[in-house]
């Protein structure tokens, strides 16, 4: 069953010179539980999909359907509610508050639900535990390496239970053996059933997904599938 | 956001030191005015007027016409708003001869009359004429002493320690009171009792002098009550006093208030610049907020708890510092002794200030926070 369905996407920018095409009408179809590579150079569009994947950014024409809602018809407060409810974000530089310890930086997506602050941190806690920073929690991001803040990272987009999960150059910002590390993490994830679409530009994350879809110049390129999804 | 404490601290303690010194300037000079003299004269109804004393015209003082009882002193205890009352002096005036010469005499209750006027030089040593009664309310005075006013002394040639006669009485002057540019300069000042054998006026007053303490009570409520009990007077507000000391403190309260909003406006500038600078500098952390789904209602909540968290901080610390500020430069900024009290409802003002302040001045921000659009805060995604 297709969880993410993108028809006829386009996104095109005033820079400045005239309108600039980031993205020239893509359509894409993801699996739910599949772990999907965006591939492609700088330029490329990939992170625009992301974004505009991710509910954060409306395309100039088209439709991203997620879960059987046409999520750009939305109000923009209702897709903020989308965004809590059905998405997580790992972004690049894992992006983690820095006067905010591990444990507050994995609560703040539960901060704007309904629970109490008790339940927060025991979820906050079960999830740090699952990515091995159990005995960190309390911790600055500056006093962690930049594998364990990505681990913290991963961590706070995967409270909530999200059924999709984004990353965004999961790898980009850390040496060869931490990033498989952390790669192992997303393929662990996926085979527990998580649906992770991630943008890369490194080659050797591939092998770890189900599928690497190809973009240039704002266009998909071609698709190369690697192994099956896990369920 | 320490700078923006600081900045909200000197603020609140600005206005917490002015507002205090002021109001305990209102009531430092509500006292002292009430002090200085009297606020309300009683004077017999009459038709004929023809002496005048202080400015206010004193009827039957040469044709006997009328005269009020001395049963009037107590009845001016019995109005409803006694507690006000201060000082009643009631006097007696008559004209006289003394040593053959023509004076004015004023029978007084010496007790309550220097109460009354404190601020009179008087002096009691003849051989040091410059040196005054540090305090001449304290003054204890015989019936067989009197008060010289200035002019008179001279004329009669008498220091402190003489004897005068009056007819065939003899009286030693206690003190020569120092030129007052008023009737008491050419007066005898004697006792009421005395006063009255020897112009045989026997237990009648003139007039009455009243000093109430009206830094807590309306004086035209006092006048009408004691008009009431009084009804063969009338009563007189010396209203210039009580105009005069609301002028004074009105002036420092208007210049206390303009201070205040020039120091509340440049408040809000700061703290709406700081908050501002602080929305613009975490730019991608709002961006991260709104993509993990927090709506824009939320994200400005977050801008103004700060704000408010600061604000409160800032108005504790300000009430607090500008107590201490207030205390130590009150005698300095009013020229006067003041006591700063602690009181519940400035601190609550400097709180309820400080948040409004900074709660307002936040609100722009906040709403630049909220309508951040999560992409352009996120540009490198």
């Amino acid at each position: 069953m297709n969880i993410i369905e993108v028809r006829n996407v386009t996104k095109t920018y005033d820079g400045g010179e005239g309108l600039v095409t980031a993205l020239g009408g893509v359509n894409l179809k993801v699996e739910e539980g599949e772990f999907l590579a965006l591939v492609g150079p700088s330029g490329s569009g990939k992170s625009t999909l992301l974004s505009i994947l991710g509910a954060i950014n409306p395309p100039t024409n088209g439709e991203v359907i997620i879960d059987d809602i046409n999520i750009y018809e939305l109000s923009s407060e209702r897709r903020a509610d989308f965004r809590s409810e059905y998405l997580g974000f790992v972004f690049q530089q894992f992006q983690l508050i820095p006067y905010l310890t591990a444990i507050e930086n994995v609560m703040l997506p539960l901060a704007i639900t309904n629970r109490s602050t008790t339940e927060q941190r025991e979820m906050a806690k079960a999830v740090l535990e699952k990515v091995g920073l159990g005995n960190k929690c309390e911790r600055l991001p500056n006093q962690l390496s930049g594998g364990e803040q990505e681990r913290v990272a991963i961590a706070r987009a995967i409270v909530n239970h999200p059924p999709i999960l984004f990353a965004d150059e999961p790898t980009g910002a850390l040496d060869t053996k931490t990033g498989q590390e952390i790669m192992d993490l997303f393929k662990t994830l996926n085979k527990e059933g998580q649906t992770i679409i991630m943008v890369t530009h490194n080659m050797d994350c591939l092998s770890y997904t189900g599928r690497a879809v190809f973009i240039r110049d704002g266009l998909l390129e071609k698709t190369e599938e690697y192994r099956k999804k896990v369920i | 956001m320490l700078f923006l404490v600081i900045g909200m601290v000197i603020g609140i303690t600005t206005i917490v030191t002015l507002f205090t010194i002021t109001k305990s300037m209102k009531i430092e000079l509500g006292n002292k005015f009430d002090q200085i003299g009297a606020n309300m004269l009683i004077i017999p109804k009459a038709d004929k007027l023809t002496l005048s004393y202080g400015g206010v015209p004193v009827s039957g003082v040469s044709f006997d016409v009328k005269k009020i009882d001395s049963s009037a002193i107590d009845k001016i205890r019995t109005i409803k708003n006694k507690e006000n009352i201060a000082v009643v002096s009631p006097k007696l005036l008559g004209g006289i001869k003394v040593n053959e010469k023509n004076a004015l005499a004023i029978g007084i209750q010496f007790k309550n009359e220097l109460r009354m006027k404190r601020w009179w030089k008087i002096n009691t040593d003849a051989g040091k004429p410059e040196q005054f009664e540090a305090k001449p309310q304290r003054m204890e005075m015989k019936n067989t002493e009197v008060l010289l006013g200035s002019e008179l002394a001279a004329k009669l040639d008498k220091k402190p320690g003489e004897t005068v006669n009056i007819g065939d009485q003899s009286f030693t002057v206690r003190g020569v009171i120092q030129s007052l540019g008023s009737e008491e300069d050419n007066s005898i000042l004697l006792d009421l009792t005395v006063a009255q054998e020897i112009l045989n006026r026997p237990n009648m007053i003139s007039m009455i002098e009243v000093s109430a303490l009206c830094n807590t009570c309306p004086i035209e409520e006092i006048v009408a009550q004691i008009s009431e009990k009084l009804p063969q007077t009338n009563v007189l507000a010396v209203k210039e006093a009580v105009e005069a000391r609301k002028a004074v403190v009105d002036r420092f309260a208007n210049f206390a208030l303009a201070i205040s909003v020039v120091v509340l406006l440049i408040g809000s500038l700061v703290v709406f610049l700081t908050m501002m600078g602080s929305v613009n500098e975490r730019t991608r952390e709002i961006g991260i907020f709104r993509s993990i789904g927090f709506r824009k209602v939320d994200v400005a909540q977050i801008i103004l708890t700060e704000a408010a968290v600061v604000s409160i901080l800032g108005g504790i610390s300000g009430y607090l510092l500008g107590m201490v500020v207030a205390g130590s430069t009150a005698p300095l900024i009013a020229q006067m002794d003041l006591t700063i009290p602690w009181e519940l409802n400035i601190a609550a003002g400097a709180l309820g200030i400080s948040v409004i302040v900074g709660l307002l001045a936040s609100v722009f921000p906040a709403y630049q926070a909220a309508k951040l659009d999560p992409s352009e805060a996120l540009r490198f995604i």
